[in-house]
């Protein structure tokens, strides 16, 4: 048993000790005196570059990271401009961003929500970034998405190819101008079509989020449209590593075409596993047995080897395009590393500039006159085409390109042959299509 | 005071001050100076600290004094969070159903699994926990109870956030959109600017602080008392209490339960500070981290796991944060071939080699200090005390034997 003794003084020790600890915070609710989040009032600017350097789909945020940095390179006069050169609007000129030098900190994601939103919170808080570029896994990028809008500060998206990013999920605060799942799907459909005709029967593993649900959901509309036959969808966690338990049920499925809603490090493990599994050279209901990849990207294609040989998919941009703006960038990203550039590395790339631009269009780094300045943005010479930024949901229209693993690579960059240029106007939607449907944008938030 | 012993009360207050003080002292680097990266006074990482700080002294209560080692008590922390993150969207952003609701729902859910699972003790409890916990992340990954109810529970990988259109019954037109305690909103701040120094003052970390500290306080009253005793009894000894004719079972229930309602305390509390929770919270790798986090800090000692958490948390977000250029910039006087070789030697160690770090610093505790950091602490004050310990006459009482 205890005995407690009250004194008077100690009583009114404790109970002021209280009082003072309870009242400490309330003394200090004043907001300071900023117009906006962060507001740069030296010679510089920082960015923030929250990009996954574990876990995953790593390859893609380090790749991701070179991008940024040679970015910012080309956006304080250092190197030769890169697409700056054939960028359509001409307000930047590697002096900075209005006269400010442009610098960055990094952080690493390791493709999970939680640590991804420490690490924009750390920019934010700590180190006063007025922008946060990256996201490689559209949980995390919607994720730090909406942290960024109540923080009050721009999110640059980089490669994030859920519908929800700009669908439901879509934030004033946030642009996104990687494509997105229902974009592959309407540019895949018309070449399945005419690759594999309309009689198949598909059998979808996806990986269990965001991304993979609405991509799945996408390419299903697509190939049931044109006449295939889903035979089941499987859900498999991400970074799974192993996936031949999820592969050797397709062997006596009935199925004749695998589609593989997987990114990064899974779409290379489970396709080197669907290929060891004899899928490839397999014949079902009288056809070949096709495996196809929805989303694709060069480091990937690296990652299989010779697993994608003659496997169809889709991409956002590709260093081998023709244009000006192409060989612009993959000139100054190889002069510096080596080789060429992903399209992870294009997009986080193209959105720095994007961003730059924006500001020293609107003559200030508030957000709201930034998302002004960004929304129904057209422009050109980034690679992609003619762009338009539009300006109901944040999402960027271009051109996609159809892809396919090539059959007799020359070299060891060279994995993937451009198929078709899939026309913009085929891959447009109405910004309340049923697939985006229940977003709401809110109103720009500048913080402060 | 308090009905605390002296030395108890010393070291209550010691901790009373440095969360009170926690922004300025963590922020000894001017903004804009080389250093500024190791400091970690902002709100974000503070809050970190001590809701952490909370998880770990919960931990504590069953690891430190009963010796159950529970692997799974993430889980706890991730029910906590998907509770309050509920409270938010069905009723207000008002934080205080949501931060009661966690603590209810986690203490209902420790109820079950400690009743379960402590049927086992040493290796095979460990492993039923873990079990449990993974069973959990399971159904919360895949969203199994959103698939067999319709709609959305735990809304996997992307995580469960607050849209917009979400019902909100208690929430009037005037109300903050961002989690608050009655209109004091958790994310605002105030900043004092002195010098070259900038220290942030946010509601948010100072309300986080105030429930680590009365989390603290109950945990000392927990430690003092015949209950904790008790508990202590079970970790030496347990057929020995059965012999005396003491049921241990319903001590070592009540210890799992008031640490599992810490855990969803601190899983509240995150909600809270960030409303957002997703299923890899109570990934298995997360009720690991806890466990380090006791065994670093020094388990069974009241100041110890609160160490360990803000060390490895300190690690997390900050090691994490350094990159090369960061490196060349602290090397830049050298001459370039040297401060080349010292950035290469040091790259495998920061940013994504963060972990490596930790390993190695957790590798040098347990192998030198086996204590924690605690211990490491005593012997640096036995350092400097020894003649006056060689003074004193060797004291009359015995200790117990473990």
């Amino acid at each position: 048993m205890t005995r407690t003794n009250y004194s008077r003084r100690g009583v009114l020790k404790t109970g002021g000790l209280t009082a003072t600890g309870l009242a400490m915070p309330t003394i200090f609710t004043a907001s300071s005196a900023s117009a906006f989040t962060n507001e740069p009032t030296g010679s510089s600017v920082k960015f923030g570059f929250n990009v996954p350097q574990t876990g995953p789909y790593a390859e893609e945020g380090l790749d991701e990271l070179r991008a940024q940095e040679l970015a910012v390179e080309h956006l304080n006069g250092i190197g030769d401009g890169g697409m700056l050169n054939t960028f359509s609007s001409k307000a930047l000129d590697g002096t900075g961003i209005l006269g400010k030098q442009v610098e960055f900190v990094t952080g690493d994601t390791q493709t999970k929500s939680d640590v991804a939103r420490a690490s924009a919170q750390s920019m934010i808080q700590k180190d006063g970034c007025i922008m946060i570029n990256g996201g490689s896994s559209s949980g995390v990028a919607i994720a730090v998405q909406g942290l960024c809008q109540e923080a009050g500060v721009i999110f640059m998206a980089g490669l994030t190819h859920s519908n929800d990013t700009t669908g439901k999920d879509r934030k004033r605060n946030g642009f996104r101008h990687f494509f997105n799942g229902y974009m592959s799907g309407a540019a895949l459909g018309p070449v399945l079509q005419g690759a594999y005709g309309t009689e198949r029967r598909a059998y979808h593993l996806t990986a269990d989020y965001t991304w993979g649900w609405t991509q799945q959901e996408s390419i299903q509309a697509v190939t049931e449209a044109m006449g295939w036959e889903t035979v089941q969808n499987v859900l498999t966690p991400v970074g799974a590593g192993d996936f031949s338990s999820y592969i050797a049920p397709v062997l006596n499925s009935g199925a004749d075409v695998l589609i593989l809603n997987h990114y990064g490090g899974d779409m290379v493990n489970s396709l080197t596993q669907a290929v060891q599994f004899g899928l490839k050279d397999k014949e079902v209901n009288g056809k070949n047995f096709e495996i196809i990849v929805p989303l694709y990207s060069e480091l990937m294609a690296a990652g299989a080897g010779s697993n994608i040989q003659g496997v169809y998919g889709s991409m956002n941009w590709n260093w081998q395009l023709p244009d000006a703006g192409t060989a612009a960038f993959v000139r100054s990203f190889g002069e510096k590393y080596g080789f060429p550039p992903s399209g992870a590395a294009h997009t986080c790339y193209v959105q720095t500039l994007l961003y730059a631009d924006a500001v020293t269009r609107a003559g200030s780094f508030n957000p709201c006159a930034v998302v002004e300045a960004l929304e129904g943005f057209e422009f050109d010479g980034m690679g992609n085409g003619p762009v338009l930024y539009r300006a109901e949901d944040h999402q960027c229209f271009k051109d996609v390109l159809v892809m396919k693993g090539t059959e007799n690579p020359t070299n060891q960059y060279d994995t993937l042959e451009i198929v078709e240029v899939t026309p913009r106007a085929q891959v447009e939607y109405a910004e309340d299509h049923p697939m985006f449907a229940g977003g709401d944008l809110g109103e720009c938030n500048p913080g402060a | 005071m308090l009905g605390l012993n002296s030395k108890d009360f010393t070291l209550f207050l010691v901790v009373v001050v440095l969360v009170i003080a926690a922004p300025i002292l963590l922020n000894p680097f001017p903004s804009d100076s080389a250093f500024a990266q190791f400091n970690a006074g902002y709100p974000a990482l503070m809050q970190r600290f001590v809701i952490f700080g909370i998880l770990v002294i919960g931990f504590n209560i069953l690891f430190g004094l009963t010796g159950y080692l529970s692997f799974g008590h993430a889980a706890f922390l991730g029910v906590g969070s998907f509770a309050a993150v509920w409270m938010f969207k069905l009723l207000s952003y008002n934080i205080v159903p949501a931060v009661l609701l966690s603590v209810i729902v986690a203490g209902l859910f420790s109820v079950v699994i400690g009743y379960v699972s402590l049927r086992r003790s040493g290796i095979y409890f460990s492993i039923l926990t873990l079990a449990f916990a993974q069973m959990m992340y399971a159904i919360a990954y895949s969203d199994l109870l959103g698939k067999f109810f319709g709609g959305i529970v735990t809304n996997g990988e992307t995580g469960l956030q607050v849209y917009n259109d979400d019902p909100q019954i208690l929430m009037s037109p005037g109300d903050p959109t961002v989690p608050h305690l009655f209109g004091w909103e958790m994310n605002s701040s105030f900043t004092w600017d002195v010098g070259g120094w900038s220290f942030v003052f946010q509601n948010g970390y100072y309300l986080s602080g105030i429930l680590m500290l009365a989390s603290f306080y109950l945990a000392i009253r927990i430690f003092r008392s015949p209950f904790g005793l008790m508990l202590r009894a079970i970790k030496s000894n347990q057929n020995r209490l059965a012999y005396t004719g003491v049921s241990s079972r319903p001590y070592a229930l009540a210890a799992f339960v008031i640490s599992g309602m810490y855990a969803g305390l601190a899983g509240g509390l995150l909600a809270a500070m960030d409303p957002l929770t997703g299923a890899e919270r109570m990934f298995w790798t997360a009720s690991g981290e806890i466990v380090i986090m006791s065994i670093l800090g020094g388990v069974g000692t009241l100041i110890g796991p609160i160490l360990g958490a803000g060390v490895i948390k300190y690690m997390e977000n900050i090691v994490s944060t350094i990159n090369d250029n960061v490196v060349h910039g602290w090397f830049a006087f050298m001459p370039d071939g040297i401060e080349n070789i010292l950035v290469t030697v040091i790259h495998p160690f920061i940013g994504k080699g963060w972990h490596l770090t930790l390993g190695l610093v957790f590798m040098a505790v347990v192998i030198f200090l086996p204590g924690g950091l605690v211990e490491g602490g005593q012997r640096l004050g036995r350092l400097f005390e020894r003649r006056k310990v060689e003074e004193k006459p060797p004291t009359a009482t015995t200790e117990p034997a473990e």
